[in-house]
């Protein structure tokens, strides 16, 4: 038996590394990009019916009636449910609608145009009520509060510490001005929706595109009056969910209703326009700032004033977390949230540092226009003023802007805001962000099994959101045990296996690789105590590699001779989250762009765009540089094209659909390049999360750019060519 | 969508036949770019679909004595490929534009210049002209990508065609057919195009029973042209702002101009204004500015769309600019 002080679950040295940290291509690569992977979108069961919704066209109403058997009429209409939130069905009252697009009757059918006929069929009126969806606007909001008595403002506790006044009349330099950051909504590939089959009275099979495997079934359990252990929930592949899939949602449990009213497996997923109204934004935020420094560009002080709406429940962005990554020593914060008729928000993408790095980071590249210092050298110097929080992150933040700007060739290429000069209508600028995140950890157990053939196996109740997370499971645990990639399995996506936590802020690759490789150590070791004994080797010698365990290098048994020695049943270990030795939390990053602006035009296009990054040990470097060019793509998206239009006049979500609610396409994207921080210092960190931080800094560095090529901040975002023609106008620039 | 009757006729005839049972209740169906949207969204309801993609006689571009004869069914690749079509340069960027190889492979020429209004209170349900218990939404709602010409009527969207400003700046004519089985008449594209004053009047002058077969081009006669659409991305993107410029220049001066803005007015805009500024002059960065400026002088912007002014006067300037040769620069 080898000495049990000695075994401490660790990761091994790099070099030694045969696939950690090493380029992978996923493991489900080839079953996605050829259809064999099976999307909830895609379950269909034999006898599977389609479900529609009808939505509210009405921004904020009550029904004044509801008939819905001429839909229950329609031949090849099997089930029909009204939304609990939209009417009671009993009473014959109506429930308050507060948003366009408010899910209130679902139709399921044979066939999806036999259920949109159902959806056609149903007699509605409305009794329209006033509404509020201008989230930038203050005062209307006041005003309207005024006028109907309904509450649209809802102030936000203040803040204060130091003496801002004091630290502004003794600045260099004091800027004011004025940002903001528009909703945008959630809009994964895979829109949100479900597969309910029953089987029998009180069993409930659900395959749901969720974030949340094993939290969900409590969900449909209890609204439904079942046993939690009647529900099983599947979420083999997700299309993406960014924080807009945790719950099982009102039209998932209206999708397991209705199946049970067919007796038929029904599918519901929603469509486009209604997945972009009810299914999560982003919150909007709007400031005036002032902001003061010394000659060197230390920001000495913050004055701020934040507005902005997250729909119904009057929040906006976070007030407290701003100035976002440095924390000055003077501050004055002030917020209001105002209660807007649209759809409700949800948790997206590093929820919200993108609208505090947006915010903060632009004000500050503007004291460096002020100044006529250069960007680079503004930010540099406020590394000192790096938030107590995480202070030791300072440091890497210096390392990482110095790498940054090589990339681009920063000192090159920079010039003084507005000050390029360049040939006609076109101006190009460099801008830059940091950011940070936490990352840590989450809770994730597995089951792993050796059989005594050698095969390995995990069973798990976590999700792969597309991030990769079953490559990263299968890495570790070939890693440890020696194997290739095809030796061992992952099963995950069934709330029947081990429990594993939500995945939501970039902690599910913590979880799982730390559960995986405390499982799998476990396991090796049993199996090296047994190689020990057989073959008369001391067990602390032992090695497993290449498919074979070695004593001080030399080969004793094949792993298959090694498996063999667990008996006729497989060696069974539960793993679970192993924080200590493996994983870390708190991660930073650093962008910088280079863009061009036709001032003619407003367009915006992206030249060179980069980040480097740093999250600790990194399993898979491919799928981690996957994950930062989404994010710059993601950021892309939000810091230029991407925004929700709402209509005062109506009430209603205007670009509900892809066509003007725009997404970049390849053309759009300009030349990205990912640079992974990874020092020594790093890896020895262990795991940390990576799937929020590069999407937050776009916003700020792209918003930065512009405004150095054109000498005009666009105050915000997106920057479409109307925001950018109008500010270049009232800049006296076009 | 509501369900309809599928008809599939093989010639021109039998399309006007099948048309005319039931005219006004019956919708044509070309590349289906447009169509099958506005059916999926109920906007659009006909009890019968007149799918005319399997008539050969609109399928051809011939060269005729006078010209060229374009079959209304060509699609934007094959107008791309088409090298008698190479000559009109306008009329191929403006294909070129259309970032999207579905609907450059899909969608044809006659369903572009028939394609009716993107504006969003028409495509929510709201009607073409947006009216709300009499009152225009668009007037004072959000009209962002609305009209800045022509937009004092009743109508505030703005057309939607790509190839309208380069074909009607070339002196096109469409060739219309039906009601009656031989009936047909050739007609100034300029003249296609109509702005409603009531949502029963339709975008062009197309009665029930009548389809576009074809579009005549003449010859180019030594014009140059040029097509520049104000696009926010690089992907599938309607334009913002669109001008097309067709330049007869002798001795290097103009001598003959015809300028046609697109997606600024409920109709394709012909700007008389622009095209006077230019004749006897050289074209040139300052001549080009001076025909964008002419060109929006009379504009009329609604409360959110000023910026569009500014995008149809770079419009026109660069398709100016770009018809001779000179465009450099711009994203």
């Amino acid at each position: 038996m080898a000495d049990e002080t000695k075994r401490e679950f660790a990761w091994g040295p790099r070099e030694e590394n045969v696939l950690i940290g090493k380029d992978i291509q996923r493991i489900d690569g080839i079953a996605k990009a050829t259809g064999r992977a099976k999307y909830t979108a895609d379950i269909n069961t034999p006898g599977t019916l389609f479900a529609k919704l009808l939505t509210s066209n009405q921004a904020h109403a009550k029904i004044k009636m509801l008939n819905i058997e001429p839909a229950k009429a329609v031949p090849g209409v099997r089930a029909v449910y009204v939304f609990l939130t939209a009417f009671d069905v009993e009473t014959g009252e109506s429930k308050e609608i507060r948003w366009d697009g408010a899910p209130i009757v679902a139709v399921a059918a044979d066939r999806p145009e036999i259920a949109a006929d159902g959806v056609r069929a149903i007699e509605i009126e409305y009794e329209p009520l006033p509404f509020f969806v201008d989230e930038e606007d203050m005062e209307g909001a006041e005003k309207a509060q005024e006028e109907t008595g309904e509450k649209r403002i809802k102030k936000l506790p203040k803040s204060s510490k130091g003496d801002v006044e004091a630290a502004q009349s003794e600045a260099a330099v004091v800027h004011t001005g004025y940002y903001g950051i528009h909703t945008i909504s959630h809009c994964c590939l895979e829109p949100h929706g479900s597969h309910c089959e029953w089987d029998g009275e009180e069993k409930l099979n659900v395959h749901l595109s969720t974030q949340n495997v094993s939290g969900t079934p409590g969900q449909f359990a209890g609204p439904l009056g079942l046993e939690q252990s009647a529900v099983e929930v599947i979420g083999n592949y997700e299309g993406g969910g960014f924080g807009s899939k945790f719950a099982a949602d009102e039209w998932g449990l209206a999708c397991a209703v209705l199946a049970k009213e067919a007796g038929k497996p029904v599918r519901l997923m929603l469509d486009r326009a209604t997945d972009l109204k009810v299914a999560g934004t982003r919150p909007s935020g709007f400031i005036e700032i002032t902001i003061a420094a010394d000659a060197e560009g230390n920001i000495v002080s913050w004055d701020s004033n934040l507005w902005g709406s997250s729909g119904m429940g009057g929040g906006t962005v976070s007030p407290n977390q701003i100035p976002y990554v440095f924390d000055f020593p003077n501050v004055d914060r002030n917020a209001t949230g105002l209660i807007c008729n649209t759809g409700p928000n949800r948790a997206w993408r590093a929820p919200p540092h993108p609208q505090l790095c947006a915010l903060t980071q632009t004000a500050m590249d503007d004291v460096a226009a002020k100044l006529q210092m250069d960007s680079y050298d503004l930010f540099m110097n406020n590394l000192q003023h790096v938030s107590k929080a995480f202070k030791e992150r300072s440091e890497v933040y210096a390392e990482e802007m110095k790498i940054a700007a090589e990339m681009i060739d920063w000192k090159a290429k920079w010039h003084p805001h507005g000050k390029g000069g360049g040939n006609g209508a076109v101006k190009r600028g460099l801008g830059m962000a940091l950011h940070t995140w936490g990352g840590g950890a989450g809770p994730c157990t597995c089951l792993l099994k050796v059989h005594p053939d050698g095969s390995v196996e995990t069973f798990l109740g976590s999700q792969d959101l597309g991030t990769g997370t079953r490559t990263v499971i299968a890495i570790v645990m070939a890693e440890t045990f020696g194997l290739t990639l095809d030796d061992v399995k992952v099963n995950l996506g069934s709330s029947k296996y081990p429990k594993s936590g939500a995945s939501g802020g970039s902690i599910t690759v913590g979880g799982v690789s730390s559960a995986h490789r405390m499982a799998a150590q476990s396991a090796l070791w049993k199996i090296f105590d047994l190689v020990a004994a057989k073959y008369n080797v001391g067990a602390e010698t032992l090695s497993a590699k290449g498919g074979q365990i070695l004593s001080s290098g030399k080969p004793v048994c094949s792993w298959k001779q090694a498996a063999a020695l667990v008996g006729p049943m497989p060696l069974e270990i539960q793993g679970a989250t192993e924080k200590e030795g493996l994983t870390s939390s708190r991660v930073g990053g650093v962008q910088m762009v280079d863009v061009s602006v036709d001032t003619e035009t407003g367009k915006v296009s992206i030249n060179d765009f980069v980040c480097v990054q740093d999250c600790g040990l990194i399993i898979d470097e491919l799928t981690a540089r996957s994950q930062v060019y989404g994010g710059m793509i993601m950021g892309i998206s939000y810091a230029l094209t991407e925004e929700r239009i709402m209509d005062n006049k109506t009430g209603r979500y205007m670009n509900a659909d892809l066509e003007n609610y725009k997404l970049p396409r390849i053309g759009d994207i300009g030349n990205l390049q990912v640079k992974m921080y990874q020092p020594a210092s790093e890896y020895n960190r262990g795991v940390v999360g990576l799937g929020e931080p590069p999407v937050i800094s776009p916003g700020a560095a792209i918003s930065n750019a512009v405004a150095n090529a054109t000498g005009v901040r666009v105050p915000v975002l997106p920057l479409t060519p109307q925001r950018v023609l109008d500010a270049l106008q009232k800049g006296g620039a076009a | 969508m509501k369900s309809f009757e599928f008809a599939n006729p093989q010639s021109e005839t039998e399309a006007l036949e099948l048309m005319n049972d039931h005219p006004e209740q019956t919708a044509v169906l070309a590349g289906g770019t447009d169509l099958i949207s506005l059916l999926q969204a109920d906007i659009i309801r006909p009890e019968r679909v007149v799918d005319i993609k399997n008539i050969s006689s609109m399928h051809d571009v011939a060269e005729v004595d006078d010209g060229l004869m374009v079959g209304a069914l060509t699609t934007l690749e094959e107008v791309l490929d088409n090298s008698k079509l190479a000559e009109y340069a306008s009329v191929a960027q403006a294909a070129d534009a259309v970032h999207a190889i579905q609907i450059q492979s899909s969608g044809t020429i006659a369903g572009d210049l028939c394609h009716l209004p993107n504006c969003w209170y028409y495509r929510n349900g709201y009607g073409m002209l947006g009216l709300e218990n009499g009152t225009s939404l668009p007037e004072t709602g959000d009209n962002r990508y609305h009209a800045i010409f022509g937009n004092s009527g009743p109508a505030k969207f703005v057309t939607a065609s790509r190839f309208a400003p380069a074909l009607i700046a070339w002196g096109a004519k469409v060739r219309i057919i039906g009601p009656g089985p031989d009936e047909a008449e050739m007609l100034p594209l300029e003249y296609f195009y109509t702005t409603p004053r009531t949502e029963r009047q339709g975008t062009t002058v197309l009665k029930p029973g009548q389809l576009v077969s074809h579009i005549w081009l003449p010859k180019t006669a030594g014009a140059v042209s040029g097509n520049y659409d104000v696009l926010q991305t690089e992907g599938l993107d309607w334009p913002l702002a669109s001008a097309s410029a067709t330049l007869t220049i002798s001795g290097g001066r103009v001598s003959d101009a015809r300028i046609v803005l697109g997606h600024v007015a409920p109709t394709p805009w012909v700007s008389h204004d622009a095209a006077t500024s230019l004749l006897g002059k050289t074209i040139s960065e300052a001549t080009a500015q001076a025909a964008g400026d002419a060109a929006v002088s009379r504009a009329t912007p609604l409360s959110d769309n000023g910026y569009k002014v500014q995008l149809a006067r770079t419009a026109v300037k660069r398709a100016i600019l770009r018809s001779a040769g000179l465009l450099e620069g711009g994203l």
